[in-house]
């Protein structure tokens, strides 16, 4: 299973406390991970990538195992550690703004 | 007994406010979806518990919630707003030509007869319907596919289209604007737009006179008498008596011409009311003056109305959406600034206080009359 935290807004929207669970088809990336998310999470739909272009929103970002994966091509394969679940994908609204 | 709901808008959160027929005792709920910016929400006239909000960030875009039981609980609709075929360009700030990007939804306005049916007004600057609910959304292409469209360049807020009005006798006739292109009417249902400006002088633009590219702030109209539009344009109020095909200025003895938002008494069709502004630099009222200028002549001739408005060091502003009137027998009016404060007025403006001081920044502000 492979672990994200989502920010809080989106934590509230798609009404999950803590860490989300989602099954993902190995070789897990970005874009496999964004699917199953919003495929459990309709409402997300939209909230993280743009639903015609599906570039990351700009002040949307992925990190894990210390690590800012946010321009990394969405079909490259995640760290072995978020595939393998000993780490979260962490998708993190970035400091901006107010 | 009769109630009034008041839907506010602010740039973090919406909240609800509940009153009895007197508007004396207040209930204030929220923030509803706190955090984010609420940029409009609105009531069906066909169903008052079926409300509609656009929901907004600058990190994770744009969501509309719905809700089914007048705002006590609400549910995520559907938020893909995608422009019809291949977008095209209209004018960018520096005069280039810019793609057709969607930023958000500034107003929603839900269909006079059917709950399930509803518009939205989004930048950069297009109209969509959705007939199932908010679950889906379809651009009505014709109007931003208007041959004037890759010349209509964005305001300094975005190119938005924040006015709707639906004509209750003509269910195919509706009227847009655009900051700033002007303003526009179909009489199919949407499918064909034309641009109704005539009369209107704008001197920031090379052409005063020009067809389009006018920064109009808002439009209103009484439903009794839809033929018969009002307008708060960026600077001069306006008045058609012809459905928009022409335009007189109805400004007057107003201090100032400047403003944001214009609406009518809901039982008298010619008066009106507006908030003047100092200019188009300084959003703020002239000498600290919170005044709200009511006609009752359909314009030209103003007067203040000061009872209860803050009359010194009051420098707000109010945005084009943050006002509205009730339809209780002694007009409610109500109008919220960008420094979190909504006034009412439960006898048509004659004397004012605020429901409550210190939100966020108030964006909009709508009322239902429920009976």
């Amino acid at each position: 299973m492979i672990r994200v935290v989502l920010p809080t807004h989106l934590r509230t929207l798609a009404r999950v406390a803590g860490e989300t669970l989602l099954e993902v088809p190995a070789p897990a990336t970005q874009r496999r991970v964004l699917d199953a998310l919003e495929a459990q999470y309709p409402m997300l739909r939209g909230t993280i990538r743009d639903h015609v272009t599906q570039q990351r929103r700009p002040f949307v970002r992925f990190f894990a195992c210390a690590r800012d994966l946010s321009h990394e091509a969405p079909d490259a394969a995640l760290p072995e550690e978020v595939s393998s679940g000993a780490e979260p994908l962490l998708v993190v609204g970035a400091m901006a703004g107010g | 007994m009769s109630a009034v709901r008041v839907l506010v808008g602010t740039r973090k959160g919406a909240f609800v406010l509940t009153a009895d027929a007197k508007r004396e005792q207040w209930d204030i709920r929220g923030p509803l979806f706190a955090g984010w910016e609420i940029y409009h929400l609105k009531g069906s006239p066909a169903d008052p518990n079926r409300l509609y909000a656009s929901q907004s960030s600058g990190w994770f875009g744009q969501l509309i919630q719905r809700s089914n039981d007048g705002g006590e609980t609400w549910e995520p609709a559907g938020n893909a707003f995608a422009y019809d075929g291949v977008p095209g360009t209209h004018q960018w700030y520096d005069g280039t030509p810019h793609p057709w990007a969607f930023a958000r939804v500034w107003h929603l306005e839900p269909s006079l007869r059917d709950p399930d049916v509803v518009y939205a007004g989004v930048e950069d600057a297009a109209l969509f319907r959705s007939t199932d609910a908010g679950q889906t959304w379809a651009e009505l292409p014709g109007l931003r596919g208007h041959d004037s469209g890759p010349s209509w360049q964005p305001g300094a807020g975005g190119m938005c289209l924040h006015t709707i009005l639906l004509d209750p006798v003509n269910a195919d006739r509706i009227f847009v604007a655009i900051s700033a292109a002007g303003a526009f009417r179909t009489d199919d249902g949407g499918t064909t737009w034309r641009p109704i400006n005539r009369g209107l002088k704008s001197e920031g633009i090379p052409d005063p006179q020009a067809e389009v590219g006018h920064c109009v702030h808002r439009i209103a109209m009484h439903p009794a008498r839809p033929g018969v539009l009002f307008m708060q344009k960026h600077w001069d109020v306006m008045r058609s008596d012809d459905s928009g095909e022409s335009w007189r200025e109805i400004s007057g003895n107003l201090p100032t011409d400047f403003g944001f938002p214009i609406d009518v008494h809901a039982h008298e069709p010619d008066t009106i009311y507006v908030v003047p502004i100092k200019s188009d630099s300084e959003h703020f009222p002239l000498d600290g003056q919170l005044r709200v200028y009511r006609s009752r002549t359909g314009g030209s001739e103003w007067e203040a109305l000061t009872n209860g408005l803050p009359q010194r060091n009051c420098y707000v502003n109010v945005l084009r959406d943050a006002m509205a009137v009730d339809r209780l027998d002694s007009c409610g009016i109500y109008f919220g600034t960008t420094g979190g404060q909504i006034y009412a007025s439960s006898d048509a403006g004659d004397s004012w206080a605020p429901i409550v001081r210190d939100l966020p920044a108030v964006l909009s502000v709508e009322v239902q009359t429920l009976t």
